[in-house]
């Protein structure tokens, strides 16, 4: 049985000196204000996309670091060609500089949503819950998650694979504008999500899914460096695929090195619809190439040496390579920017690297 | 499609009586079940004459019909919970729904009674998406689809052989756990449905069911008996063995599996702690019988229900046999219910 009974009854740690909120912008920040009681006592990494002579406000009152384009070419010199540039996947500059063991990631036209009661949702704290409570992903719980407080395993779960396993990414969903890609957005412009669907499952193990980083939270340490969003935006041949690539070679890797993925809770309110018509041509190439790439991943086997995640990552992006490229140059690109990555990634993240991290704004 | 097109006449109810008394249990489901063809199966073990209020189509079979049907010596097949696979086996109907004697029906987060008929016969004429989880889950509902990065080669589904429902109130938790937590009452009500992915185990609660007879019957099977096996759930294992089956062979068939809504409302019955003392056999078996079910794979040549169960009698009968006879036994009686379920199909 669930074992956790005891921390479902206390009251869920804030973690603010472990968590950065890394938050990729464009626009504003105004989004900001109405998290604010849930995100004030959190360090935000803000990464700044486009135009870096734009001054972003940040609101009062936000501890912060900010990092525009300058800074990002500043602190990676030529390997800043792997960071997006006119794209959210940008976002991931921010992983790669947090000190942090977790990492939640949000969207700048998400909001507060509320439970059916009324309530408002604190989203970083089910984000939380969903990261210190094991997954399941080696046998399926018809009760969903079984650590959850009123919920356990059910009759014939093994006992033996009753402690889980370490979450290493807890995705979440989002009520209103749904994440649906161009083609169904042009179908039913009106579509909302109205369905509060009060769940926290694993993804099982050798199942992949379309991860979207709207509203993601990871363990920085367990999987930070297979949190590449891939290259899109400015100069790319695709666009809206960033989240889906880090998704899938996150699944994979997880799977291999026996981490779990959960999703469902929390909702956050997406209030923006972006334009169907610029997302068709962003995602357009996208559509007719994941026809090739999942199936790659399907069958995408890592070798019982790949024991790190820079180890599988680095696997993968030589598989990338072998095995897409074929499909478009596009892969080629890629499988070498992900090698770009996890350098920049260990150049970073290893002793005496803090010192190159100024940036000018905070 | 909505279920208004399935006609009545394309769904079997099926309850397995571990009760002889049904009155409270009929008349609670009577605004869902009335105007279906109900088929009540007596636990051979029960004594005394069912009692079923008026104004159902039912027909009832007990020990004698068991015995006329299958023969006496593999009658032991159906004894306890797994007289509702006699049901299966009359049955002449594309969908069975199937629940346990103690349930009766929920009610939603807007307080309507559930109807888990409709429910159930949704989830198997939509498609299901085992290739690839959707995050949105169940895409074909109302108000909800696939969600960007799904793949739109696989988003016609594949055909829904099998639906497990849920449980509100006593939900399906083994006696250990039960006894633990005495006061553990389930009161979440999720709404959702979703593909169990293809590749992915479960533990398949026989409690809330329902299934495409016409696709998949011959695997949900009466095998797995445990030796002090008992009139509570908590004392079986019967539902969980034919579940991982059904499952192996579906997705070996490339059909689907869902989970979720409709849920039923479980009554209180029984003693965990009393059940626990009695028996925990079941809970020490799954720790053999999960890792089999994960690693088992069946040849390509297994193309029908019927020749997947005789294919994975085999290799339960090989691989499982060696350390505990209960396997053995369990790999004869798929072997026989084959057998039986031939005969009576073409009989």
């Amino acid at each position: 049985m669930a074992s956790a009974e005891a921390s479902s009854i206390a009251p869920t740690p804030l973690l603010k000196d472990e968590l950065d909120i890394v938050i990729p912008t464009i626009r504003n920040l105004d989004f900001l204000e109405m998290w604010r009681p849930f995100f004030q006592p959190y360090h935000l990494i803000i990464v700044q996309d486009g135009d870096p002579s734009k001054v972003i406000k940040v609101p009062e009152g936000f501890d912060y670091e900010l990092y525009n384009r300058n800074d990002i070419n500043r602190i990676l010199g030529p390997k800043a060609s792997c960071i997006s540039f006119k794209d959210s996947a940008c976002r991931c500059f921010g992983y790669m500089v947090s000190k942090k063991k977790y990492i939640y990631t949000i969207d700048d036209d998400c909001f507060v949503a509320k439970d059916p009661s009324g309530k408002s949702i604190n989203a970083l704290e089910q984000h939380i819950k969903n990261l210190l409570c094991p997954s399941t992903p080696h046998f399926f719980n018809t009760l969903y998650d079984p650590y959850r407080e009123g919920a356990d395993f059910v009759r014939g779960y093994p006992f033996s694979l009753r402690e889980g396993a370490k979450t290493a990414v807890s995705h979440g969903l989002w009520l209103n504008i749904p994440d649906y890609d161009a083609p169904t957005q042009l179908v039913k412009p009106r579509e909302r999500n109205t369905r509060y669907v009060d769940m926290v499952l694993t993804i099982p193990k050798g199942t992949l899914f379309p991860m979207c980083g709207m509203n993601l939270a990871f363990d920085r340490e367990l999987i930070g460096p297979a949190m590449y969003f891939g290259l899109m935006g400015d100069g790319q041949p695709i666009g809206r695929y960033d989240d889906m690539w880090a998704g899938w070679c996150v699944k994979v890797i997880c799977d291999h090195l026996g981490l779990g993925v959960k999703t469902g809770l929390p909702y956050i309110w997406h209030s923006k619809a972006s334009n169907p018509f610029v997302n068709l041509k962003k995602e357009y190439k996208g559509i007719f190439w994941q026809e090739e790439i999942i199936p790659f991943f399907q069958s995408a086997v890592l070798p019982k040496e790949c024991t790190s995640v820079q180890q599988c990552y680095l696997e993968l992006s030589k598989q990338v390579k072998e095995k897409l490229s074929k499909v478009d140059p596009y892969f080629d690109k890629l499988a070498d920017a992900m090698v770009t990555w996890i350098d920049a990634w260990d150049e970073l993240n290893t002793e005496g690297a803090s010192a190159k991290l100024s940036n000018g704004k905070a | 499609m909505s279920q208004a097109n399935i006609m009545d006449d394309e769904v079997d109810i099926v309850i397995g009586a571990l009760h002889s008394d049904l009155t409270t249990f009929m008349n609670e489901w009577r605004p869902v079940f009335s105007q279906f063809h109900l088929i009540i199966v007596k636990d051979p073990d029960l004594s005394g004459e069912i009692q079923i209020p008026e104004g159902f189509n039912v027909d009832v079979y007990t020990r004698s019909d068991i015995d006329r049907v299958v023969g006496s010596s593999t009658s032991i097949l159906f004894s306890g919970y797994s007289c509702r696979y006699f049901g299966y086996l009359m049955s002449r109907k594309k969908y069975v729904i199937s629940i346990d004697d103690d349930c009766i029906p929920a009610k939603d987060n807007e307080g309507s009674l559930v109807d888990i008929v409709a429910q159930h016969i949704t989830n198997l004429i939509t498609p299901a998406t085992p290739f690839f989880f959707n995050t949105l889950y169940d895409p074909y509902r109302k108000g909800a689809d696939f969600v960007r990065g799904y793949p739109f080669s696989l988003r016609e589904g594949v055909t829904c052989a099998l639906s497990c429902g849920l449980w509100l109130n006593l939900a399906d938790y083994d006696a250990p756990t039960q006894a633990l937590k005495p006061e553990l009452r389930n009161s979440r009500y999720v709404d959702a449905v979703l593909t169990v992915p293809v590749r992915a185990m479960l533990p398949l609660s026989g409690i809330n069911i329902a299934f495409d007879r016409e696709l998949v019957g011959p695997a949900l099977i009466p095998a797995l008996k445990l030796a002090g096996e008992g009139k509570f759930r908590w004392e079986t294992m019967e539902d969980i063995w034919s579940g991982m089956c059904v499952k192996v062979i579906s997705d070996h068939m490339g059909l689907g599996v869902k989970s979720g809504l409709p849920y039923v409302w479980r009554n209180e019955r029984g003693n965990a702690i009393e059940s626990l003392k009695k028996e925990w056999e079941g809970v020490k078996l799954m720790e053999e019988v999960v890792p089999f079910f994960q690693a088992v794979r069946l040849p390509r040549s297994a193309v029908t229900a019927e020749d997947c169960v005789v294919e994975l009698a085999k290799i339960v009968k090989e691989q499982l046999g060696q350390s505990n006879p209960m396997f053995v036994r369990a790999a004869e009686a798929m072997v026989e219910w084959i057998k039986v379920w031939k005969a009576v199909q073409s009989g």
